[in-house]
């Protein structure tokens, strides 16, 4: 099939799915006993939308996100430890703990940022997009971005921009389908975000976010087209958001029945049944025992990290500037 | 030495340093085909094309955005916001994109993105394209600002705003465009940010002016000449980083302070310099620093009352005298 994930890649994306899972699932115990710092913001029951819209980049092309990030983080090729180091302030995270687990980025993975003013990521990315048509490069930007940064004023201004001048940007619409604690249909009179495509004069398409393939698929086909300097591609990616907004929530919005049917539906269960058929039950147990051994070791090695010191210094140009 | 006017001494930054460097590229609301509503880019299209001199929709803050991470990963760009009034819409963009990532991200990207723009009251064109928002944007750390008063500062600060790493926020003043001025020769005169310049020798008292109302205290200076009041007139050149040594140096000398900006007077530019000259000119000065801005009030339109309430070099003379007295 065209543009379909390799079985390399389809082990590599389950490795990196169940990695972020369990990333999330510790995080939260830590959350519980009050040993995080500010809010998290998990992406149980995502992970199949930003790590394989990731896979289906290259390395070197551009990719920001949300404050929901941490699948594509994973997706891009962060290190676990890396990652963990920098969501508890430790001088081995990404930022040396100046960014947190919202604004974390790394230039050498292309990891442009995640952002949490919402919407900001769209045109962060088109921006970047500019850029790359400015110096006539083969590179491709990706956003990814939920149903509540669409309703955005930037999110228009944005895409225009990007279908008036044919863009190497890919917007991915992870619509989980809730803006904080409020459902998209209360937010939109659209049910489909997809259609809004069509005023850009670019392409809109839905996948089933929770799997993989249809997700990756998607996103390949968007980057040969953006390559080819044929311009911007809208993909909504239909999922849900199953662990709340953040470890703050109190909850009370998201009913049991709603969540059912998604929790069976669950991306990392769908790719293993997938992926079993392919390579085996064991080589999949395998892939998942060792994704859960690295986030442990890397909780284990982060958490024993050290701890930045404050100094004035070029990058903190606020400072700099005052004698 | 060349005698250009303002909006040409810019037109040749920008000409040159296109020439000098192909990552840089200018985009904005009518800057391309027409030159930009007070022709700073005429004729850049026909000479570098559609894709680096790029007529824009109106949407300021996506082109703010997207000029932070164009700058980003390559490209130098040079944002044109037609009026000051319309920098609330690039704030977001500044307050939490362009300003927070160098120090976030620990020096990983450099933010090398010039957003011009230009202010200021005295033609009729009202409350919402006469205002000088100089305060909104030297609040923010990590923004550098300018705002040149003359054609060969506006030139040499231009380009030295483009080969800068960091944003830097050019302030234009629309009575300034037709003012001339000689223009040092050669591609490579650049304009130090973060260096005021004297431009009047005076013992008595000093005044602080940036843009157009440094004209204004020049002004000033020669109504106090004949009071025998000898004023000095520091143009700061760039609003942030201050360069406090000329601050110290001028007050050291003089004793006495006028700040001057066309902005509001609460929380304005004024306030900034007044605070920062208390805290290190304390022991320098025999009068408390005195402040000549706008009135906290929108700006009218009728040409009388605009102009009663638009700072001005006798509204200075008279701050001066207050503070000799």
């Amino acid at each position: 099939m065209i543009n379909a994930p390799s079985t390399d890649e389809l082990k590599d994306i389950h490795h990196k799915m169940v990695v972020t899972r369990e990333l999330e699932e510790v995080l939260g115990a830590y959350a519980k006993e009050g040993k995080t710092r500010g809010p998290i913001h998990r992406c149980d029951g995502q992970e199949a939308v930003g790590v394989a819209a990731c896979a289906a980049l290259r390395a070197d092309d551009y990719v920001c996100t949300t404050h929901r990030g941490h699948h594509v983080y994973v997706g891009k090729g962060l290190t676990t430890r890396g990652i963990v180091a920098e969501i508890f302030g430790r001088e081995t995270g990404y930022c040396k703990g100046r960014g947190g687990h919202m604004l974390l980025g790394d230039v050498k993975t292309g990891m442009l940022g995640g952002n949490a003013i919402v919407g900001a990521g769209i045109p962060a990315a088109t921006g970047m997009a500019l850029s790359m048509q400015i110096l006539k490069q083969d590179r491709v930007s990706m956003v990814v971005f939920g149903d509540g940064a669409a309703q955005t004023g930037i999110c228009h201004e944005a895409m225009n921009m990007a279908g008036l001048w044919k863009l190497p940007v890919i917007f991915v619409l992870e619509n989980n389908q809730y803006g904080l604690t409020v459902r998209q249909e209360v937010q939109s009179p659209v049910e489909d975000l997809s259609v809004r495509a069509a005023g850009y004069a670019m392409p809109g398409e839905i996948v089933d976010g929770n799997d993989v393939e249809a997700v990756y698929r998607a996103v390949a086909a968007a980057a040969e087209r953006a390559r080819r300097g044929d311009g911007p591609t809208l993909i909504e990616a239909k999922t849900y958001r199953v662990k709340g907004f953040s470890t703050s929530d109190m909850g009370g919005y998201q009913s049991e029945e709603e969540m059912a049917p998604w929790l069976e539906r669950d991306p990392i269960k769908l790719s293993a049944e997938k992926l079993s058929a392919l390579v085996g039950a064991d080589t999949v147990a395998a892939i998942e025992a060792a994704a859960r051994a690295e986030v442990a070791q890397a909780f284990e090695t982060a958490l024993s990290d050290p701890f930045p010191t404050f100094e004035i210094h070029a990058p903190s140009a606020a400072y700099s500037e005052t004698k | 030495m060349t005698v250009m006017r303002y909006a040409e001494a810019l037109n040749a930054a920008l000409r040159e340093e296109m020439q000098r460097d192909p990552s840089v590229f200018l985009f904005g609301e009518d800057i391309g085909r027409y030159g930009g509503v007070f022709k700073v880019s005429k004729g850049l299209r026909d000479e570098f094309g559609d894709a680096r001199v790029r007529d824009t929709p109106i949407s300021e803050q996506a082109l703010t955005a997207m000029a932070v991470t164009a700058a980003m990963s390559g490209t130098r760009p040079v944002l044109e916001i037609m009026y000051a009034d319309f920098l609330p819409l690039s704030l977001d963009a500044l307050v939490n994109q362009a300003s927070v990532f160098t120090y976030l991200w620990e020096g990983q990207v450099d933010i090398p993105f010039v957003l011009r723009t230009q202010g200021g009251g005295g033609v009729g064109t009202g409350a919402q394209h006469a205002k000088s928002l100089d305060a909104m944007v030297c609040h923010i750390p990590g923004i550098k600002v300018v705002a040149p008063a003359t054609p060969a500062d506006a030139k040499g600060l231009l380009k030295s705003a483009i080969r800068d790493r960091q944003p830097v926020v050019f302030l234009e003043h629309k009575l300034l465009y037709n003012t001339r001025g000689e223009v040092p020769d050669g591609d490579d005169v650049l304009v130090p940010i973060g260096k005021a310049k004297t431009v009047v020798e005076g013992k008595h008292v000093s005044i602080f002016a940036s843009s157009k109302m440094v004209i204004e205290a020049e002004n000033a200076a020669k109504l106090l000449a004949k009071d025998g009041v000898e004023a000095e007139v520091i143009d700061l050149r760039t609003l942030r980083p201050l360069d406090l040594d000329a601050i110290r140096r001028s007050i050291a000398k003089t004793n006495h302070a006028v700040v001057v900006n066309e902005g509001w007077t609460f929380c304005g530019y004024a306030s900034e310099l007044s605070a920062t000259i208390m805290e290190h000119c304390f022991d320098d000065l025999d009068a408390p620093v005195a402040r000549v801005a706008m009135p906290d009030m929108a700006i009218p339109y009728s040409e009388p009352l605009e102009m009663a309430v638009l700072p001005n070099a006798v509204k200075i003379a008279a701050a001066a005298k207050k503070a000799l007295a």
